[in-house]
């Protein structure tokens, strides 16, 4: 309860903020729909040269980049933490964070959240609804419990790896570069995983489960394919749990072994 | 005179040297970037030999070469100009006795140096053992290569200044130079050769300047341009470096008019 006060007072302490610039947040909402808008486009003007893709059609790869947009905007409006390391870490700022009662992390997060990102996760929504209906598949009530559950549980995947990747910046001072090497794996994640081959297939899997947050999950919905990773989007939200409790567990324990900065 | 511009070169050059370790996680980058793209293009050419002009040898390389030039033309030379215009620092820079846009220039160009040497060719070299690159066996063809990149860099610094240049006229210009990185990549032919666009978008793109920093060399060093037609490139090329000088001289004029620095 307390942190839901906590919450809401963060979120109306940055829409106060965002309002003096409103240009900026528009240009914001417009740069990142047209970084979305060119990864769509390359998904059609690729299917403009191939009927299938691993066996996957134009409207499944679609509908699998529309279900990826929802849980990413999710995580980009609550998981900013792109600059944790130099932030927090290099300036000093992590000890007035310590200083107050609530949780370390909860505050970091909620410091840096970026609702705009959320306007992604609507567009996706809106991709996800069209394809629905062009492959007309059917639509059951639960269908929308099942989503949510995955939304969630991929969230959780992606929140608990960037968790423990800034968490990296309690033992190591200066910036590793690991944080943008991990943003170009997780690429891979928005198309059929069965293109690729036998070792990146099980890292995107069970070592950095990007997959988990675009086409597993996605195909629960979509007709079987001759793989069937379908049977593993149940385990979306188990993936999630674990992945968030090892990330949240390294951030706890950088926070105990965390000295300051010094000076 | 020409000899403190090329000391802008050495200095940056040196500079980037202090901070080398940087780029070797770069690399590494690079070939997750190049590995994704190949296997996507595998799978996308499936049984086709051949999809617009290309072989599936050819596109691999095509990739590889594409991102790798990237990793050498590409620099901040617009988020330097715009931090020195919004902080101020533009002002000291004008009252010296050099030009401040040729100063840029030669900054990005240290740059590009420094990312020829110690990314873009260890880069290469990687990528070579790890994916089936095939490199052109004619050293004429490595020759007009390395022409057309020198080409490549100079347009794309010519649009970064360009957009770093619109700090003078906007309060933000974050978003813009934001969008400007994602039409490059785009339009460029990066993730995509220009020959794959729909008609109409490949129509319009002959009229842009965009294609000639990555598709145009890029398509020659894979062999899918003869090289017979390779110096019609090289011309389109020099003719959008001549061109882009005139509206980022245009704007530099009406900028300098315009300036104003508070406090100081």
């Amino acid at each position: 309860m307390k942190y839901a006060v906590l919450l809401w007072e963060y979120i109306k302490n940055y829409a106060k903020t965002r309002l003096t610039y409103r240009a900026d947040f528009w240009i914001e909402v417009l740069s990142d729909l047209m970084f979305q808008g060119m990864n769509l486009f390359f998904i059609l003007i690729v299917f403009q040269h191939t009927p299938s893709l691993g066996g996957w059609t134009e409207a499944e790869v679609v509908f699998v980049y529309g279900f990826f947009m929802i849980p990413y905007g999710l995580f980009t409006t609550f998981f900013n933490m792109w600059n944790f390391s130099e932030r927090y870490i290099v300036k000093g700022e992590m000890d007035r964070i310590l200083t107050r009662p609530a949780h370390n992390l909860f505050q970091v997060l909620l410091e840096n959240v970026d609702p705009p990102s959320l306007i992604g996760s609507a567009v996706g929504a809106i991709i996800m609804a069209i394809c629905w209906n062009d492959l007309g598949l059917a639509f059951h009530a639960y269908d929308l419990l099942m989503l949510l559950l995955f939304v969630i549980g991929a969230v959780l995947v992606y929140g608990g790896i960037y968790t423990a990747l800034s968490a990296l910046s309690f033992f190591s001072d200066a910036p590793t570069g690991i944080v943008p090497l991990i943003y170009n794996i997780q690429n891979y994640g928005r198309y059929p995983v069965n293109i690729y081959n036998k070792t990146i297939r099980f890292i995107l899997t069970w070592v950095l489960p990007f997959a988990f947050v675009g086409v597993i999950p996605a195909s629960y919905f979509l007709e079987k394919k001759s793989d069937d990773i379908s049977q593993l989007a149940l385990l979306t939200p188990v993936v999630g749990i674990v992945f968030f409790i090892l990330g949240l567990s390294l951030w706890n324990y950088g926070v105990k072994r965390y000295r300051g900065a010094g000076s | 005179m020409m000899s403190a511009y090329i000391d802008f070169i050495r200095m940056r050059f040196l500079t980037m040297l202090a901070y080398r370790v940087n780029y070797y996680s770069g690399i590494i980058i690079y070939a997750i970037n190049i590995g994704a793209y190949y296997f996507l293009w595998k799978a996308i050419f499936g049984e086709a030999e051949v999809l617009q002009g290309f072989t599936l040898a050819q596109m691999t390389t095509y990739v590889a070469v594409s991102w790798m030039a990237r990793a050498f033309y590409f620099n901040n030379l617009d988020r330097e100009i715009a931090n020195e215009i919004r902080d101020g620092s533009v002002a000291t820079q004008l009252i010296r006795p050099y030009s401040y846009l040729l100063v840029k220039m030669m900054q990005g160009f240290g740059e590009g140096l420094f990312r020829m040497l110690l990314f873009m060719v260890p880069g290469m070299l990687i990528v070579c053992f790890i994916f089936p690159v095939r490199l052109p066996s004619d050293p004429l063809t490595w020759a007009v290569y390395l022409v057309m990149l020198l080409f490549s860099f100079l347009i794309n610094s010519q649009i970064n200044i360009l957009t770093g240049l619109f700090a003078f006229f906007v309060e933000n210009n974050e978003g813009m130079m934001r969008m400007k990185r994602v039409m490059v990549d785009l339009f460029s032919g990066v993730l995509i050769p220009i020959a794959f666009f729909p008609g109409w978008l490949s129509a319009v793109m002959q009229w842009l300047p965009f294609q000639a920093i990555t598709y145009l060399p890029s398509a020659v060093f894979t062999g899918r341009t003869p090289l017979h037609e390779a110096y019609g490139a090289i011309g389109l090329q020099i003719v959008w470096f001549v061109l882009l000088l005139l509206p980022i001289l245009f704007v530099w004029r009406a900028a300098r008019k315009r300036l104003f620095v508070q406090g100081g």
